[in-house]
């Protein structure tokens, strides 16, 4: 086990080096200059000795190499350098916005993983039943409405409603938990709401299909308390599908919640992503991609792993 | 429809002038202002800046030598400056400074610190950015004969000089702080303003607290302040609506502004005012066939100005039919003359055939083309779509591209377009800075139309040395006559600001320019 562990970690360093190579290279062929966003983007009348002076001072006029090379330096000790925008070092943007994403992901997961194992299961359960189709209706709910339109409804509902919303400045849990809570529970909510629809489509299709397996009979027929037929033998297995989905969703909420994160002010990664890209801050978005294809990597692992317990059959050596 | 609109207006004026009348109580001190900024600034130096981000964030927590009175716009006061005199032959200024002003770390403010504020503008060090370096060439020296007085000696005449002097831009710095690293403002705040800084939470807010230091005895009324970054005009507007935040200072949308008085009803404070910002039309005159006037001309001509100001300020922050001086400013050009400029006659009728014949003529009556845009959906893309139109009824076919910031300003700056959609953004309506833009490419890499004509140089650089109002103001009518005639660019209408407020915010006043007004000073709750 611990063998495989190890070489999966290895098999992450030429995957990010190329990630590396690709986002450094594909970026520089993005038409478009940081400088010239930063000092003309709203109407600003500088002259082109200035804008020369601040290529310079960025380190932009040296050769694309020279510039690759040490931004690959500094990836190997992870120093990602210094936003082309705010001249702040990358790890500490990220760092700031990852916290509050990292957050919500896990809020939307749990949300997610409570609702969907009970609500697959009894839609598989009770196939073709009243429970069966109204679960089919909030999960195909739950893909229809995208995230970010949930989202504006839950907050125009608790401004109409209520005429409350939730803080706009983010405070850390550790900080103020109620304030904290009161404003990441209701994004956790509007993706949760997707995550679980998509989670529990997955639990009811596998479950029905494992409930149909010979060795579900034999424990049946052994006399198995059903509970602990369904339980033990049948959703433990039909868990995998899940856990492969549960593992992408998650990684996705890290850097995929734009719109949502823009709908409740949130100051989360995805935001930051957008806002670089649009700005050509080429550093910033070279850490981020980093970040999330690390991010990839490591819930792949972390899932595989998590193969071996819940299925006993599969063993890695 | 209109109805609703007229209703909504009325409202908004009844609102705007019960707040007037609000205004006229006396300040109550405490509480914290909550307000939301538009976008987040990359840095905090007001010198090396040209976005209103930076303001918004840093004008609070600095002071300036002048600035704009804006109960009295455009007229100047003192800020740091208690007193100055001009010399009538307009070569020399002297200030006076108020006594006993502390920087924020409780270092005394003197006049070498505005000389070296001016000197890092006017002459920067290696790696400081100074986009105003061309605004303070006309600076030959700079003295400091004691403590409290600088006296700027000049090399030539700048009739706008003491408007350069209330620049929102020209935040004054310690020139310890420079000393010990020139870029020092970029990434700490120690300032004279009426705040100290507290904390800056990158991509949520600023805040800063009172400073009770202030040299402006019994100012400022807060307690302190919080600016809160709403990127998305969703999120800002649910945050005024919901009380979150109590107005935001840049400015709303008419279909943003209906939706918040009718929500809010006389809870909520709008003010409106023409923006010093304008949207132009650029023809790259070094490609074929925007090298011909004539087509240039034609397209100006095909444009109704008048009728598009009436549909686009409905939905758009677009209304006011303009110059190249924003309309309704001392120095702009009056509506009866401006009609009888190319682009902006009332008869449409009769400009457009005009328009034809002019293509005609120049040999590309089916002419086709790309119309390089920002793919900002306020005002840009409304202002790109009545272009495509309005060119559509004399035979234009255009195709209509819009695209992020970045892409947009390369094409623009390489020239690889035929045709764009160009912003001009002033902070005052001082018609050095108006003009430039128009200047041959040598001299104003803005000037996206890429041309060279030396009689407009020549305008220009006789309207910034005449002292004489009639005089100068007869230049800037000969230059936009100039600049009209051969159809290089011309602004397609000029924005409205419209600045939402809830009515417990006091003390804030409204202005032309977004940039102007932002350091709190005189704000105040009325809870």
């Amino acid at each position: 086990m611990l063998r495989y562990v190890i070489s999966r970690l290895l098999y992450t360093i030429p995957t990010l080096l190329g990630v590396a190579v690709l986002v450094f290279f594909m970026l520089r062929v993005v038409p478009g200059d940081i400088v010239e966003v930063k000092l003309r983007g709203d109407g600003g009348t500088v002259s082109q000795e200035v804008i020369e002076m601040e290529r310079k001072r960025m380190g932009l006029d040296k050769p694309l190499l020279e510039q690759f090379g040490s931004w690959m330096v500094g990836v190997v000790t992870l120093n990602f350098g210094n936003s082309m925008w705010t001249e702040r070092p990358v790890m500490e943007e990220i760092r700031l916005r990852l916290e509050l994403s990292l957050q919500v992901a896990i809020m939307a997961t749990i949300i997610a993983v409570f609702i969907a194992i009970p609500l697959g299961t009894m839609a598989a359960l009770f196939r073709d039943t009243w429970i069966d189709y109204a679960t089919r209706i909030i999960t195909i709910g739950g893909l229809s409405i995208p995230s970010f339109w949930f989202g504006m409804l839950i907050m125009l509902s608790l401004l109409g409603f209520f005429n409350w919303l939730p803080p706009i400045t983010f405070t850390p849990i550790y900080v103020d938990p109620v304030a904290n809570l009161t404003q990441l529970i209701w994004p956790a909510l509007a993706v949760g709401y997707r995550y679980c629809a998509v989670v529990a489509r997955m639990i009811r299709s596998s479950l029905l299909e494992v409930l149909n397996e010979d060795y579900i009979r034999t424990a049946r027929a052994k006399g198995v308390y059903e509970k602990l037929v369904i339980s033990r033998h049948a959703l433990r297995n039909a868990l995998l599908p899940a856990i492969t989905v549960i593992g992408l969703e998650f990684t996705f909420l890290i850097g995929g919640l734009v719109v949502t994160e823009q709908v409740f002010n949130l100051n989360g990664i995805g935001q930051l992503f957008v806002q670089s890209v649009s700005r050509n801050d080429f550093t910033l978005i070279q850490g981020m991609v980093m970040l999330i294809a690390a991010f990839y990597v490591f819930v792949n692992l972390a899932v595989d792993l998590l193969y071996a317990v819940f299925d006993p059959r599969i063993r890695y050596t | 429809m209109l109805k609703k609109f007229g209703a909504v207006v009325l409202t908004a004026g009844a609102i705007a002038f019960a707040a007037g009348a609000a205004n006229a109580q006396t300040p109550k001190r405490g509480g914290n202002l909550t307000f939301a900024i538009s976008a987040e600034t990359p840095h905090y130096d007001c010198h090396g800046s040209e976005t209103y981000a930076t303001l918004h964030f840093s004008a609070p927590f600095y002071s300036t030598l002048l600035q704009f009175d804006l109960a009295k716009f455009p007229q100047v006061k003192g800020d740091l400056a208690q007193s100055w005199t001009v010399a009538p032959d307009l070569m020399t200024y002297t200030f006076k400074l108020h006594p006993g002003v502390k920087f924020h770390d409780g270092t005394p403010l003197t006049s070498a610190d505005v000389k070296a504020t001016y000197d890092r503008m006017r002459n920067p060090p290696e790696k400081v950015v100074s986009p105003r370096k061309a605004t303070f060439g006309d600076i030959a020296s700079i003295e400091t004969p004691d403590a409290n007085t600088v006296i700027f000696k000049m090399k030539a005449v700048n009739a706008a000089m003491i408007e350069h002097f209330a620049s929102p831009w020209n935040c004054i710095y310690a020139a310890k702080d420079l000393a010990s690293d020139p870029n020092f403002p970029r990434t700490k705040v120690n300032g004279t303003g009426p705040f100290t800084f507290v904390e800056h939470v990158k991509g949520s807010h600023v805040s800063g607290k009172k400073n009770p230091d202030y040299f402006k005895k019994g100012l400022p009324y807060l307690d302190g302040f919080k600016g809160v970054f709403t990127l998305q005009a969703a999120a800002m507007l649910n945050a005024v609506q919901g009380g979150q935040v109590l107005g935001e200072f840049r400015g709303i949308s008419p279909a943003e502004r209906d939706r918040l008085v009718a929500a809010m009803g006389d809870k909520i404070r709008i003010e409106e005012q023409s923006w010093t910002l304008n949207l132009l039309v650029a023809f790259n005159t070094e490609k074929k066939p925007f090298d011909d006037v004539r087509v240039r001309k034609a397209l100006l001509m095909a444009i109704d100005r008048w009728g598009g100001s009436k549909g686009l300020s409905r939905i758009s922050t677009l209304r006011e039919v303009g110059g190249v001086i924003r309309p309704g400013s001392p120095l702009a050009t009056p509506p009866a003359e401006l009609e009888k400029l190319p682009g902006y006659q009332r008869d449409m009728a009769k400009a457009r055939a005009e328009a034809k014949k002019l293509l005609a003529d120049a040999g590309v009556p089916n002419l086709k083309f790309v119309l390089w845009n920002r793919n900002l959906a306020m005002p840009y893309t409304p202002a790109g779509i009545f272009l495509v139109d309005q060119w559509r009824q004399i035979g234009v076919e255009v195709e209509h591209k819009q695209s992020d910031t970045a892409p947009y300003l390369a094409a623009l700056n390489s020239g690889n377009y035929e045709v764009a959609v160009d912003f001009s953004n002033l902070f005052m309506d001082d018609s050095t800075l108006a003009l430039a833009k128009y200047l041959s490419r040598d001299r104003s890499p803005q000037n996206l139309s890429r041309s060279t004509d030396r009689e407009l140089d020549k305008l220009y650089d006789d309207h910034v040395r005449e002292r004489d109002p009639k005089k100068r103001v007869a230049l800037i009518r000969a230059f936009e006559k100039r600049v009209f005639e051969q159809a290089y660019q011309q602004p397609i209408l000029w924005w409205h600001r419209i600045v939402p407020t809830h009515k417990v915010l006091m003390g804030w006043k409204m202005s032309p320019s977004h940039n102007l007004g932002a350091d709190l000073a005189e704000v105040w709750l009325n809870q």
